[in-house]
């Protein structure tokens, strides 16, 4: 028997959904309910993470993912500039760094600051405590990541804008901070989001520092939790947890891309 | 830096400029008096866009010299800032700020560059919007505007730097031919108001009515120029005779396939005005 067009797309659609829906069914039957509900969700024990959950862990790890990603913000932006530079060791050392943290994980560079600067520099604190090592320590990966995605930003302006800076007599470093930077960040506010959210994950890394009750963050509290209760309830409320940051934080972006649509 | 008011807007003294092993522009001599407006015409790859760009030192020459208002633009110390202050620049492709309000377009610079207050900056800015007819757009964002709009705008940008000199780069050529006029008749109201003018342009009827003088470039040379009545009525090369026909003519010289046996354009001022080229 021969099918029509039609008739094919809508036997070859239908069978998609079957294999959705069987999947889905296979899952739901086999599985053990009763003790899932019990590893995963036992009420007594969500109750007991409130509200330290929210009002430290919660808390810390926005904390820590600002400090982070501000000091990488900062940072990756000088690096990004110096890739662009006309001087030449400025580019190099750019290059260098960028190539060598992209490489290494960040929980390796956590330790190096974390325990490698009170080392080399036993006079001074790093500002901020437990803060402060882990926004310059995960800061310092995420600025290698996002020099290369300011870089590019920054390429992708045309080149016309420069020169209409240039011929209304802006000097080349004022038709940079005016006119250039500004477009190129809101092009990479998308790139820039993506860091950010895998910055919220890689706070977690936090604990490699010892942290104590009150620098907690959230994953190392679930964690604890799971230790204390032999339970693993605590760690479904630490992913939902932050999704509580992520998801919010992708619509808001969507919003700020439509709003600057209108000025590109 | 004196301005010498006796000295032309323009100087340009034995100009090369070579991309790579391309040479571009092969020995140019050129002046534009004070008040003159120019009209450089030319097939694409002439040199017209790059002679252009020189002027206002977006192309660094490979050999000649420069001169602005009586300052050498191809002086290795000169305050390219400062000089460029009184040269107005107009691109093809418009080149306005899109992350800024059209009226924050024209007083960004005013403020950067010239530390003029906000209010006084604005002032200005509304007084050329006004200037070129878009008094009601200062508040939107460039990517809302016509064409045609966005290269007024542009105008009215660099006007409000008040320069001495306007330089046009094909200004109208990314444009629909509809909105072609607007763009014009604010180019011939400026011409009007005295203001000295290079404008590299397709438009041949622009540049009869409202050149003082026309300057045919081809293979990196000026090959004639003079009045535009000579130039354009009565040229004296056959190179120009042959680009005018091309551009005036364009279907009768394909269906021709050479340019050589193309008819001579019609003798005297009075050029033939098809829809694309009519002011």
């Amino acid at each position: 028997m021969k099918l029509r067009r039609r008739q094919r797309e809508r036997l070859s659609l239908g069978i998609q959904y079957l294999v959705f829906v069987a999947i889905i069914a296979a899952v739901l039957v086999a599985a053990d309910w009763g003790r899932l509900a019990d590893a995963f969700f036992r009420v007594d024990i969500i109750e007991s993470m409130f509200p330290t959950i929210i009002t430290v862990a919660l808390r810390n790890t926005i904390l820590y993912t600002v400090g982070a990603f501000a000091f990488g913000l900062v940072f990756g932006t000088v690096l990004a500039l110096m890739r662009l530079s006309r001087v030449a060791p400025y580019r190099w050392v750019a290059t260098a760094y960028i190539e060598l943290f992209r490489g290494l994980p960040a929980l390796l560079v956590l330790f190096l600051v974390g325990y490698g600067i009170p080392i080399a520099f036993p006079e001074r604190e790093i500002p901020g405590g437990v803060f402060g090592s882990i926004a310059i320590g995960l800061g310092l990966t995420a600025a290698a990541y996002m020099a290369e995605t300011i870089r590019a930003g920054i390429q992708a302006v045309p080149k016309g804008q420069m020169e209409a800076a240039r011929t209304l007599g802006m000097s080349h470093v004022t038709a940079m901070r005016t006119i250039v930077i500004p477009q190129a960040f809101r092009i990479v506010i998308p790139p820039l989001t993506n860091e950010l959210i895998l910055l919220t994950k890689d706070s977690s890394l936090a604990y490699v520092l010892g942290v104590t009750a009150s620098t907690i963050e959230v994953t190392k509290f679930g964690r604890d939790m799971l230790n204390d209760r032999v339970n693993a309830t605590p760690l479904l409320v630490a992913g939902l947890a932050y999704l509580v940051i992520t998801l919010p934080l992708s619509q808001v972006v969507r919003r700020l891309e439509l709003r600057y649509a209108k000025a590109r | 830096m004196t301005t010498t008011p006796s000295r032309p807007a323009v100087e340009i003294r034995d100009l090369h400029k070579s991309f790579g092993a391309l040479e571009v522009l092969k020995g140019i001599d050129f002046e534009v008096g004070q008040g003159e407006v120019v009209c450089v015409i030319g097939p694409s790859g002439s040199g017209k866009s790059t002679l252009l760009r020189c002027v206002d030192l977006l192309e660094e020459p490979t050999a000649g010299r420069i001169w602005v208002n009586g300052v050498e633009m191809t002086d290795p110390d000169v305050e390219i800032d400062a000089v460029r202050r009184g040269i107005g620049m107009v691109f093809q492709s418009f080149n306005l700020f899109p992350h800024l309000t059209v009226l924050n377009n024209l007083t960004v610079a005013q403020r950067r560059v010239l530390r003029r207050g906000r209010a006084e900056a604005e002032r200005i800015a509304r007084a050329n919007l006004e200037r070129v007819g878009l008094s009601d757009k200062a508040d939107a964002f460039p990517a809302q505007l016509s064409g045609g709009q966005q290269q007024r705008a542009a105008i009215a940008r660099s006007l409000s730097m008040e320069p001495k000199l306007m330089l046009f780069d094909e200004p109208t050529s990314a444009l629909d031919p509809e909105l072609v006029g607007d763009v014009l008749t604010v180019m011939r109201k400026l011409a009007e108001d005295g203001m000295t003018m290079m404008v590299v342009t397709h438009e041949m009827a622009f540049a009869r009515d409202v050149a003082d003088r026309v300057v045919f470039m081809d293979g990196g040379v000026v090959v004639e120029q003079g009045p535009p009545q000579e130039v354009l009525g009565a040229p004296k090369h056959e190179r120009t005779r042959a680009f005018l026909a091309r551009v005036l003519d364009p279907t009768r010289v394909a269906r021709l396939g050479q340019p050589d046996e193309s008819p001579a354009p019609p003798e005297g001022p009075g050029l033939p005005t098809d829809g694309r080229h009519i002011v």
